[in-house]
Parts: C-alpha cells; sequence; structure tokens
C-alpha cells in the first residue's frame, strides 16, 4: 500500500468544525434556572406521597385563614390546609405531565415511524387522520372521553395525551422521512442493517432532538389542560384537588382571601416556565452538533 | 473471467401518473476486479443507476430490467426484483458504497467507532476486544491518524478528508467485493482529493475489488478506470475501454465532454490506460 502524507486540512482536524451557534452560556443558564424551579415542583410531589402537613379532608384550621405558622399558605372556605393541598396539586401536576407526555411520545412516534416506512396508502391514510385529529380541539377530546369513562385524572391524562399524540406523530414522520432521506441511512442500509435495527440504530436517535422540546411544551400544556378540565368541574374530584380545582373554588373568595387565587396560579407558572427552560437546555445537550435536521 | 455486475435494460422512473424515465433502458456489465468508470453531466441518472445496484431506490422511483449481481459463489441476485430482506443479507459483503458527501454520510449523532463496529460484528463475526481492535485497524488502514480518538469522535468533530476516510473504512469494513463509489471526492478540497483517490485505489487494488467510479470530472476517472461508460439524460452514450474513449470518441457528446477536459492530453502520453496514480497533480 502507498505510504499518504496528510495534508494540512486532513491534519488539523477542527480546522471546519461548525459549532453550535448558540451560546454555551444561555444553554447552562436555561437548564439551571429550569431545573430548579421543575427540581422544587418534582420534589415537592413526591414529598407529598411521603408526608402531608395536614390530612386532605381535615376542616379544623378556621376558614379562609391567612397565612401562618400553622397553615403555611392559609386555609380555604372549609377550613382546610392549603399548603396540604398544594402539594397534592403539585403531585396531581407532575402525573399529568408525565403521563399525557408519556402517552404522546409512545403512540406519536410509533404512529408516525409507520408512516414514515410504510407505502404510500398507509401514509397517506395516516397523515389524514392525523390532520383531522390535529384540528380537533383537546377540551372537546377531553369532554368525549369524560363522558365515556368518567371524569377522573385518568380520563384528563388519556385525553391530553391522546391530543398530544397527533402532533408528535406528525413532527415524527416528517423527521424520520428526513433522516431516511439521508446518506448515512442509505450507507448503513448498503452494509446490510434491517429495518428495525435501522430505527433503532440511526432513526430514533436523530428524530429524539427535535421532539424533545414539543413534548416537554406538552408537559407544559398537559399541565394547563388538566387545570382547565379541573376548572370546569371535568377534573379529579376534591379532596385530592389540582391546581385548577383550587383556582376555581378560591374564585368567589379571591378578594378576602387572595394567597388561595394567588398560589395555585404562580405554581402552574412556575412549573411551565421550569418545564420549558428545561427542554431547551435539554436538547442543547442531546444535540451536541447543534445541527439537527429540523 | 466472470461477471461481477451485470446490467440488462435498466429503467428508473417516477411512480405516479406521468411515470417520468429518469434512467432509460441502460445496460453494462463489469468483470470481476474490473474498475468502471460512469460518467455524465449532473443529473444524468449516474447515481440513480448505483441506487439501483444496491437495491435501494425509495418511494417515488422503482426500476424494471435487471441488475445481477455475483455473490462470489456462483450464485446471483437480482437487485431489482430481490426483497428487501433478501438484499439485507447479501449487501453489505457483496456491495459497498461511498458517497459524494462524506458528512451527510455517517451518522452525525453517532460516534464513529460505533458507526464501523457494526458491519465488523454483522459480517465478519467480531466480538468484544477483537471488535474493538478490528475497529482500530480499520480506521488505521485508511490511514486515519490516531485511530483511538477518531473511533470516540462524532463525524463533524473531524475534516472533510478524514470524513470521507472514514466513510470509505465503513464502505469496506464488511469486505465487498465491488465497490461503487458515487463521485467521491467532487466535496473535497483539491488538495485533499488526491490522496482519497490514492486511497480508494489501493484499497480496490489490494482486496482485488471490482469497482464502479462514478464522477463528471474526466481527468478523475481516466486516472483510476479501465472502462468507460459515458451517460446522458438517463441513457448510456458510449461504452468502452479508457484508452479508446480518450483517445477516439465516437459520439458526438462524448467528444465535447473529452473537448471540454482538453487539458488532459498532455498527461496522456505518460499514462498508459489502466495504470495506476491520481491523475490530477495534487501533492499531499
Ligand atoms: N427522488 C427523486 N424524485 C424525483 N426525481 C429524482 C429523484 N432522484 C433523482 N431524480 C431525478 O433523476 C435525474 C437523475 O438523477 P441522478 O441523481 O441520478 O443524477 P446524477 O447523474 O447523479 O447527477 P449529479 O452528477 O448531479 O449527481 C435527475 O433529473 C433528478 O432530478
Ligand atoms: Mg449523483
Amino acid at each position: 500500500m502507498s505510504v499518504t502524507v496528510l495534508t494540512e486540512a486532513e491534519r488539523n482536524p477542527r480546522s471546519r468544525d461548525t459549532r453550535s451557534r448558540r451560546p454555551r452560556r444561555r444553554t447552562s443558564v436555561n437548564l439551571l434556572v429550569g431545573g430548579v424551579l421543575f427540581g422544587i415542583i418534582a420534589v415537592v410531589a413526591i414529598l407529598s406521597l411521603v408526608a402531608l402537613p395536614f390530612e386532605p379532608s381535615d376542616t379544623t384550621g378556621g376558614r379562609l385563614q391567612p397565612p401562618s405558622p400553622e397553615h403555611w399558605a392559609g386555609t380555604d372556605r372549609l377550613g382546610r390546609d392549603l399548603f396540604t393541598q398544594l402539594m397534592i396539586g403539585a403531585r396531581l401536576a407532575m402525573l399529568t405531565g408525565v403521563g399525557a407526555v408519556a402517552i404522546a411520545a409512545v403512540l406519536g412516534v410509533l404512529v408516525g415511524l409507520v408512516a414514515a416506512m410504510a407505502g404510500r396508502w398507509i401514509d397517506d391514510a395516516l397523515s389524514s387522520l392525523l390532520d383531522i385529529a390535529i384540528a380537533f380541539p383537546t377540551l372537546l377530546l377531553a369532554m368525549l372521553v369524560v363522558a365515556w369513562r368518567g371524569a377522573s385524572l385518568e380520563s384528563a391524562i388519556l385525553a391530553i395525551g391522546l391530543a398530544g399524540s397527533a402532533v408528535i406523530a406528525r413532527l415524527t414522520r416528517v423527521t424520520a422521512t428526513r433522516v431516511l432521506a439521508q446518506d448515512f441511512v442509505t450507507a448503513s442500509r448498503t452494509s446490510g442493517t434491517g429495518t428495525l435495527r435501522l430505527i433503532r440504530l440511526h432513526v430514533l436517535p436523530n428524530v429524539w432532538p427535535t421532539l424533545i422540546v414539543p413534548l416537554a411544551l406538552q408537559f407544559g400544556g398537559a399541565v394547563v389542560a388538566e387545570a382547565s378540565l379541573s376548572y370546569v368541574g371535568l377534573g379529579s374530584p376534591p379532596p385530592n384537588a389540582s391546581w385548577g380545582r383550587m383556582l376555581q373554588e378560591a374564585q368567589s373568595t379571591v378578594l378576602v382571601a387572595p394567597t388561595a387565587a394567588i398560589l395555585p396560579g404562580l405554581l402552574l407558572v412556575a412549573t411551565i416556565i421550569g418545564i420549558n427552560l428545561l427542554a431547551d437546555g435539554l436538547r442543547d445537550v442531546a444535540d451536541p452538533t447543534g445541527r439537527t435536521l429540523r | 473471467m466472470s461477471a461481477m455486475l451485470e446490467i440488462e435494460n435498466l429503467s428508473v422512473h417516477l411512480d405516479g401518473p406521468d411515470g417520468r424515465r429518469l434512467v432509460d433502458d441502460v445496460s453494462f456489465d463489469l468483470a470481476d476486479g474490473q474498475r468502471l468508470g460512469v460518467i455524465g453531466e449532473s443529473g444524468s441518472g449516474k447515481s440513480l443507476t448505483a441506487l439501483a445496484v444496491l437495491g435501494l431506490l425509495g418511494h417515488p422511483l422503482s426500476a424494471s430490467g435487471s441488475i445481477r449481481l455475483s455473490l462470489g459463489d456462483g450464485d446471483t441476485v437480482d437487485t431489482v426484483s430481490a426483497p428487501g430482506r433478501r438484499l439485507d443479507g447479501v449487501r453489505g459483503r457483496t456491495v459497498g458504497a461511498v458517497f459524494q458527501e462524506p458528512l451527510a454520510s455517517l451518522d452525525p449523532l453517532m460516534r464513529i467507532g460505533a458507526q464501523l463496529a457494526w458491519p465488523l460484528r454483522r459480517h465478519r463475526g467480531f466480538r468484544a476486544d477483537a471488535l474493538r481492535r478490528a475497529v482500530l485497524d480499520a480506521l488505521a488502514e485508511v490511514q486515519l491518524p490516531e485511530p483511538e480518538r477518531i473511533a470516540r469522535s462524532l463525524i463533524h468533530e473531524v475534516s472533510g478528508g478524514q470524513r470521507q476516510r472514514v466513510a470509505i473504512a465503513l464502505a469496506l469494513a464488511a469486505e465487498p467485493r465491488l465497490l461503487i463509489a458515487d463521485e467521491p471526492t467532487t466535496a473535497l478540497d483539491v488538495t485533499v482529493q488526491a490522496g482519497v483517490l490514492e486511497l480508494l485505489q489501493a484499497a480496490v487494488e489490494n482486496r482485488g475489488m471490482s469497482l464502479v467510479f462514478i464522477s463528471h470530472d474526466l481527468p478523475v476517472v481516466a486516472g483510476i478506470a479501465d472502462r468507460v461508460v459515458v451517460m446522458r439524460g438517463g441513457r448510456v452514450v458510449e461504452i468502452g475501454d479508457t484508452r479508446r474513449i480518450l483517445t477516439a470518441p465516437r459520439e458526438e457528446y462524448t467528444r465535447t465532454l473529452v473537448g471540454a477536459s482538453r487539458a488532459l492530453d498532455d498527461l496522456l502520453p505518460a499514462r498508459p490506460a489502466g495504470s495506476d496514480g491520481p491523475t490530477s497533480g495534487g501533492t499531499e
């Protein structure tokens, strides 16, 4: 074999490197702030499983008390401890987010991959179905599910997850189609990679970074949607009420006891901002090239 | 000598109502160990022909005719009609491919070592430590410095010329009997091109592989191929020995191609057809 001396361009590996265009510092600030906000809510949610300051149905606190050393967030109009309810609300919010996102991710990625890899007929059929599903209002879908299964947290999660899966499916289809058209897929198939292995090795890892942010947005959206459902009485019934239910109950007394309305609202906002910042930071970590096929 | 590849009346057309023919009734063959150049302007159907040989024409495209690939044991497979699963089994060992854009031909999110490991594992049965060594050997064979570091890198962390060397290592990993190189140097700096060509040539020679070398650069093809197929508008214009095509083109179109690279004439007397060495005088 002939001896080849390397050129300068070959010897200097990073000479034409295209680094992430996003400044690293912003990434870490996003990760930090998002992580802290989201982390606090998550820790509170977990703590609520271990111990609560009061029984959720304990009405001995006196009605509509302002925050005090005993009742950190005051009490509601039945004398129940609001801090306890906020903790339970955090648990329900996490459960809703995780559940809905899990349903949306699994179902959406599955349908999207099938559409991307199947023949034209299946692809066309699935795509039209997805268009209809996406146009369908989440709340309406939720009401149908509630009518079918009764008002419960699970109904809400199922409905929100189903609605989200259509969006994820369409996104997966588009990105997977683009990945499949890449030369590296052709190269990999040339070396005999079968369909399933191709999905696992190349398609999923390359589709995944584009799904992180939408899924995180859906987490926030799911928490808000569940709050809306609870607000109109279609969510989890008291005393294990979500923040949405708390908002609704505090509505009539907002002038005398504003903390009961402000606190669940603040937590709702903190959760959503936290998950969004976290998602932004995570995307940059998941995609070190900063050049994912978007 | 037996045939490595026999293409008969290959057409590639778009599915759908208009069904445009992008490759039209192409036939040529390639003997075992031969090096064939395919040349033609942009859009002449070179890449589609290559994809058809690999049996990898996607969704809106389909092929008719026949493409017989020799499997080396006297058996052949028709990549036009064979089902996908059968092709998954024979690709890699039979045919490998290098593409124009090295950055696109490697997975951006997978370490180079991991990408190389898969064909070595699947087709040559390496495991554990032997597999790790085989990956490093494969990188060393394509003359990459610091194989350990490159194996750990992502593709965007190495230079353009190094990327194409990695892509070549990947194509060679399963020890194919036929290598298809689709404009492997077009995207590279002139200074790097010669080195990559030399490497390809050495690999083909050492392994006794057959080669289909696609390019629209006549001097480059002349330096590497024994025989040349000239394509235009999806059809074969002319087939012949490299020297004959260069010195006595029969078709008008071939004459214009040869004329366009007239500068080559000065190099010709010193380079009998089928000889080795890069044509462009790039010093590496
Ligand atoms: N997926 C596709 N859908 C529709 N048309 C296609 C598709 N792929 C290729 N074509 C068309 O087929 C023709 C031949 O394409 P091909 O890629 O084989 O050209 P080529 O000879 O490789 O050109 P180049 O030198 O630019 O690489 C072109 O006109 C191209 O537009
Ligand atoms: Mg091409």
